[in-house]
């Protein structure tokens, strides 16, 4: 019982309390280039929630019974970016021949995933609380789906700024940082829950 | 500053602190930016980290750039980085803890700054070891300058500091949102704006200074107001 009362906690925690973009600021070249429609952004969001969950659960293999055996820990920044990419590619390819309807819908999105950093930071995160593989892909999968909620409101916020009267200096990039604020207020408010 | 000669080591200073300044002009490495700004001394810490980094990996890239085929270039790059953000980051751990510990996990995460990448791609892999090396040190101060101004204003503004080092009356009450999350996207768009409207009063001081003189028919040819700063502009009466 006292088990998953730990693994609930990791997973409201990481989605909602540290939510990764806004209280954590991973992952915000997407999260800034990718949120001007709800569609494209809730695509954006499936695609890092398959892929986090899938690289948090290689690295934790990897870190667990390959650089942790053979004492290589130091080298865990190399071996994850390595891996990372690696593992894009393959996603890539799989999806193409195996599932072509996911592949057309999370296609445009994989290659960016790459130079993501919420996907290093979550494998480097897994390290540094000791989290074991299988915690480690929760963790992943909690963290993701809290990039998809934030991306997926400020995009539902963008279409509606599209018909405001801003001014000038403030058209763009500082109006959409300004809403990024908000929400980040607004998610201070969960830090109570746990 | 057309004086400066191309990829010249002046030239390359100059690209990265103002022409091209990575953080205010090409908007990249927003993650690092954000996160470990809260105070001047952190903004300044990791922005030197950074510069260590740009600099060794855009000068052993720029050696090897004939050395390493063109078709497993971004891997190759990616290796380059990550060892030399691992050395940086074992020599952190060792001389300055302090540092290291308040930069935390964001020393490993310097590996996926676009910065570093998107040099190592536009510029070191076609460019000689000298200019790159000082292409990645403009652009590594560039980043540095930038995240210590944003520094700055959140620990004026949130602690009433600077530099660890109390600036302003104790009767000054500090607004401490801008230490905390949001305060890191208010104060980046304070900025931003700022130099949009600083661009923008640029651009009308141009059109106003080719603005016709008081009296102008629209008419060049028959035209001899003196001093008119439109002159040969208008030939025609259909050019309104």
């Amino acid at each position: 019982m006292d088990n998953v009362k730990g693994l609930f906690v990791i997973l409201i925690g990481s989605s909602l309390v540290n939510n990764v973009v806004l209280s954590q600021f991973l992952g915000l070249c997407p999260f800034l280039g990718v949120s001007k429609k709800i569609k494209t952004a809730a695509g954006m969001g499936t695609a890092v929630i398959f892929v986090i969950t899938l690289a948090s659960g290689v690295a934790g293999v990897i870190y667990e019974f390959v650089l942790k055996r053979f004492g290589l820990e130091y080298l865990q920044t190399i071996v994850f970016i390595l891996v990372i990419a690696a593992l894009v590619q393959f996603v890539e390819m799989f999806l193409r021949k195996c599932m072509h309807s996911l592949y057309e819908a999370l296609g445009v999105y994989l290659p960016l995933i790459t130079t993501n950093c919420a996907v290093l930071g979550v494998a480097l995160t897994n390290v540094q609380k000791q989290y074991g593989v299988l915690t480690g892909m929760l963790n992943g999968f909690a963290t993701a789906v809290g990039f998809t909620i934030s991306i997926v409101i400020l995009a539902g916020l963008r279409e509606k700024m599209e018909y405001n009267d801003i001014p000038k200096s403030f058209r763009g990039m500082p109006s959409v940082l300004l809403a990024a604020g908000l929400m980040a207020i607004a998610f201070c408010g969960f830090s109570g829950l746990l | 500053m057309s004086e400066l000669r191309a990829d010249r080591p002046a030239e390359r200073l100059y690209n990265g602190l103002i022409k091209e300044n990575p953080t205010f002009v090409l908007m990249l490495g927003m993650c690092p930016t954000l996160a470990v700004t809260t105070s001047a001394v952190n903004g300044l810490g990791m922005g030197l980290t950074t510069t260590v980094v740009l600099m060794m990996s855009n000068l052993l890239i720029s050696m090897l750039r004939k050395v390493i085929p063109n078709r497993v270039r971004i891997p190759a790059f990616i290796v380059i980085i990550a060892t030399f953000v691992t050395v940086v980051q074992l020599l952190l751990e060792a001389y300055l803890p302090v540092l290291n510990r308040s930069l935390g996990m964001y020393i490993p995460l310097i590996v996926v700054n676009c910065i570093i990448l998107g040099r190592a791609e536009s510029y070191a892999y076609s460019h000689g070891m000298i200019a790159s090396f000082f292409d990645g040190l403009g652009m590594g101060l560039g980043f540095s300058v930038a995240l210590t101004c944003i520094g700055v204003v959140r620990e004026l503004l949130g602690a009433g500091k600077l530099f660890g080092y109390a600036v302003l009356p104790a009767t000054f009450t500090p607004i401490s949102i801008f230490g905390l999350a949001p305060g890191a996207f208010f104060v980046l768009a304070g900025l931003t704006a700022l130099q949009n409207a600083l661009r923008d009063r640029k651009a009308t001081d141009k059109n106003k200074a080719a603005r016709p003189a008081a009296g102008c028919v629209r008419d060049c040819a028959a035209c001899g107001i003196e001093g008119c700063q439109a002159h040969g502009k208008f030939y025609d009466m259909e050019d309104k």
